[in-house]
Order: C-alpha cells, then structure tokens, then sequence
C-alpha cells in the first residue's frame, strides 16, 4: 500500500464529511481513524475506490464519536437540516483545508502542526517526532489550534500567503526524524500549485526544488555542513533543478514579482553554476536588490552584502555590511569571511570564533570553530 | 517554536532575594502548597502545548572520569556542598525567548513559607537548534 497516495486523499475526505455538515475538529479526528484502519485493512483487503471507502468508514467513525458524545440526535437532526452543500469538488475542499490550517488566528507553530496532520494526513505521533516534543504535547497543540479554527467558516476565502507561509516554514524548519519534512512539504506545495495557478506557490515550489536538489551535497557523512563553495556539485539531482527552473521561468513569464521567486531566482542562479567560480554573482546581486526591495527583510541584506563582496570584491561587501545593524543573526560570520578574503586572516579568526559563539545551532558553530581554527593554525605556522 | 531549559538550582546563581530556609522547617501545608504549584505549571504546560521534560535530580552524586588504559574511572565527590548544585528543570518547546522569560517568571513565584513567592532565581538556557534549509 502506497502511505503517500492515501495521505493525497487526507484533505478531500475530510472536505466531504465537513460538507455534510461535520465540523471540522470531529472530521479530522474521524479521517485519521479511518486512516488507521486502511493501513490495517487495505493490504489484505485493498478497496476498489479508496477515496469512497475512507469517506464511507470516516463517516462512520464520525457518527459513532458524536453518538458516544451522547449528542447524536440533535447533531443529526442539524445535519439532516443542514443545505445540501454544492458539489464543489475534492479541489475546493482541499484547498479549503490549506486556507484553514494556515488562518491567521494560529501562531505559526500551531499552523504547521495542523496542516501536517489535517492536510498531510501524518500522525500526531509522527509530527511530534519531527518537532521532538512528547506526543501528548503535541495533541494538545493540534486539538488547541482546531479549538481556535473552530469558528471559522469552511467556504470562506483565504489568503494564499498564509498557506505559503506555513509551507515554507515547514520546509525550512524541523528535525531530520523519520518524516522527511522538506519532502513533504514539497508534496503539499504541490498539491497546492496544481489546485491555484499563483505565481508565489509556484516560486516557493521551486525554492524547495532548486534547495532540495542540493541536498545530497550539503553534509558530510559525520553531519558537518559543506558550505555551498566547497559542494561536489556532482551529488547535486539535476532531475529536481531542471524541474524547479522550469516552474520558476512560468512562474516569472507572468511576471508579478513576489519574495519567493527571487529567492528561487537566486537559488537558480547557483543550480545553474558547474563550478563555484562560474556563480554569475553579478545577476544574484540584482535579484538581492529585488528581494530587498520587495521584503526590506535585513537577512536579505546580509545576503546582499555577502553577494556583493563575491561580485565587486571584499572591500564592497565588508562596505555593504557596516551599513547593517551588527547583532544581525551571522552578521559576525559574514564579516569573518570577507575580512579573511580581503587578506587579514587575524581579523577573520577573531571573528570566527566570535561567531561559533554566537551560533544558532551546532552543525555551523563546529563549522565556524573550525574555520578558526584552520586561520590561528595558519598564523602559527 | 524553540527549547529552553529552565534550570533550578539548589543553591549557586545570584543571592537568593527570599531566605525561606530549607524545606523541612515549613509547615506541611506550605511544602505541599509548593508542590501543588510545582505540579500545576507542569499542566500548564501541557495544555498550551509547550510541555518537553521535567525532571527533579537528588543531591548526592559524583564527578567522574576517564582513569587511563586498562584504569577503574576516577570519580570525586559527592559534592553536595558544591558551590553550584542543580536541583532539576523544564524543557519548555515555545514560540520566543520572551515567552521562555515570562514562563520562568511565573516558576519563580511557585510559594515559600507563608504562600508567600519564593523569587527564586531560575536559569534560562537556549537549546542549539536545527540548520535551516535555506541558506541563501
């Protein structure tokens, strides 16, 4: 049984049985059961439609939550009063979904831990081992956030950068565990792109295409980062960035700009380097200077700041950067590394090290200490 | 969401602003008071769904390490007089570090003799977290 194929079927079902007139929570409470009992059943017994067997047992399972609740009768008579709802269809109602899990009540974290399970169909358990916090933590914040959605009409319209927000920070945020996250959130961004025709869902797709592709590249094999310099671009899946410039090049012939295609313009521009040194670093400067333009978010500018620094030389970028605030997340490391090309190697070690301190995870202080390290045992020497 | 360690000492970290003497000169009903509080911020916890770990350390116990080839491990200790002795923590899963702040805040105010607030000084850690995906 293919576990990707029923999780594509998560949201439409769930769609189904809230247009019956279930609400949301109690739907997707009665879907995940179902779930459960395909994986249990289909091997031996694999249904004919799978999507009319899920929404047949999810339905049930539904009427016999609400009927252990003891409310059944009135909650049936409401559905029976209830209008027959339009027959939007399965895109309609995932689409729904996506608007619901992302809606601007929900702090970002209680976003993603709906949407994975609501709209990517994955357990509680699986989305607390992906975050590693308990299971029971986990439940709560998902049963917190449907409390907090609770209210919200299913047929209002939403706002897909919401939904885009949530996706790319499903993307760019997790633990390596048994779900592959940045997969899956490739397969909801997907899902997404096929049902809205928006050019920023088509860019966050190729963001994570052009990212994803280099992926096999970004580590050792002891964790330790491989800064983009110093890839074997050979391990780089041209499968996955011939796919991500394609959708990125339909995505800008419509051209309303947003800050997705220019990060993925950017990431293009990498892909599209056989060797470091060909990086046409000229054309990312201009696409930092849209991005800028388009966010005036200040990791942008670093970015700009670095970029210049490869195009016009270090002194540009070391210029480029004294005009940012220097508590700027690895605005020390940036600095370490132009100074160290600009030939002062003392400067670069000191703030080398004064960046491994400063470090937001492990992986890049190692990699910053052991850029330190390599320059004092160069002075030494 | 980012981790935090709330870490309580038994003694070390700045001057204690509440002298509430050990815990066995208290009354009864003020040592469970103290651990009623202590259980119902862990709840609390996890009904916002910011709960991780909790766990409570026995004083007694000893350094050890490496004794050489073929060598028993050194250990040394126990040190319960230590300058510096931590008595267990939180791992709290939240949104910022002002949130991890007001969360050791309200720890703090778990109450000493008189149900009065301890004002116990509590140490906030950041835990490393994880390389993003998108580095440029």
């Amino acid at each position: 049984m293919n576990e990707q194929l029923l999780r594509d079927l998560v949201p439409a079902v769930i769609g189904v049985l809230v247009r019956r007139g279930a609400d949301f929570a109690p739907a997707e409470d009665a879907v995940q059961d179902a779930l459960v009992e395909a994986v249990r059943v289909w091997p031996d017994d694999p249904p004919r439609d799978p999507k009319g067997w899920l929404v047949t047992v999810a339905w049930r399972k539904f009427l016999d939550a609400t009927r252990s609740e003891n409310s059944r009768r009135q909650r049936e008579e409401r559905v029976e009063a209830e209008p027959t709802p339009d027959p939007g269809g399965a895109l309609d109602d995932t689409l729904q979904l996506y608007f619901l899990c992302a809606h601007p009540s929900l702090s970002p974290a209680s976003s993603v831990a709906l949407t994975l399970r609501a709209v990517g169909g994955l357990t509680t358990r699986q989305i607390a081992q992906a975050y590693l916090v308990p299971e029971a933590t986990m439940a709560q914040r998902i049963s917190r956030a449907k409390r907090t959605v609770s209210g919200v009409r299913f047929n209002q319209p939403g706002d897909v950068a919401t939904v885009v927000r949530v996706l790319y920070l499903v993307f760019n945020e997790g633990y390596s565990g048994d779900i592959d996250l940045a997969a899956e959130a490739i397969r909801l961004t997907r899902q997404l792109a096929a049902m809205t025709n928006h050019e920023e869902v088509a860019g966050l797709l190729a963001l994570m295409l052009l990212h994803h592709a280099r992926r096999p590249a970004r580590a050792r094999a002891d964790g330790s980062l491989v800064p983009l310099a110093e890839q074997d671009r050979s391990l780089w899946d041209t499968k996955l960035i011939a796919e991500g410039v394609d959708v990125l090049q339909t995505a800008l012939a419509r051209d309303r700009l947003g800050e997705f295609q220019a990060q993925a313009a950017i990431a293009a521009l990498h892909a599209d380097a056989q060797t470091a040194e060909e990086t046409d670093w000229v054309q990312i400067v201009e696409w930092y200077d849209e991005l800028v333009r388009l966010t005036d978010n200040p990791v942008a500018r670093l970015n700009r700041a670095v970029a210049v620094g490869e195009a016009d030389g270090p002194q540009a970028g070391l210029t480029a950067l004294a005009e940012l605030d220097p508590a700027l997340p690895r605005h020390t490391a940036a600095a370490a590394y132009l100074h160290e090309r600009a030939g002062d190697p003392a400067t670069a070690a000191r703030l080398y090290a004064e960046a491994a301190h400063a470090a937001p995870n492990l992986p890049e202080r190692e990699h910053l200490t052991r850029q330190a390290a390599r320059l004092n045992t160069q002075l030494r020497n | 969401m980012a981790k935090y360690l709330l870490l309580k000492h038994y003694q070390g970290g700045p001057a204690p602003v509440v002298d509430a003497g050990p815990m066995d000169k208290w009354t009864p009903e003020e040592v469970s008071a103290h651990i009623q509080f202590m259980s119902d911020f862990g709840a609390r916890l996890e009904e916002t769904g910011e709960f991780v770990d909790m766990q409570a350390l026995m004083p007694e116990g000893a350094f050890v390490r490496y004794g050489g080839e073929g060598q028993p491990p050194v250990t040394d200790g126990p040190f319960a007089e230590t300058k510096d002795l931590i008595a267990g923590w939180y791992v709290i899963d939240v949104e910022s570090w002002d949130r991890a702040v007001e969360l050791a805040s309200e720890l703090s105010a778990a109450p000493g003799p008189g149900g009065k607030p301890l004002h116990e000084w509590l140490e906030v850690r950041p835990f490393w977290g994880e390389p993003p995906t998108v580095t440029e």
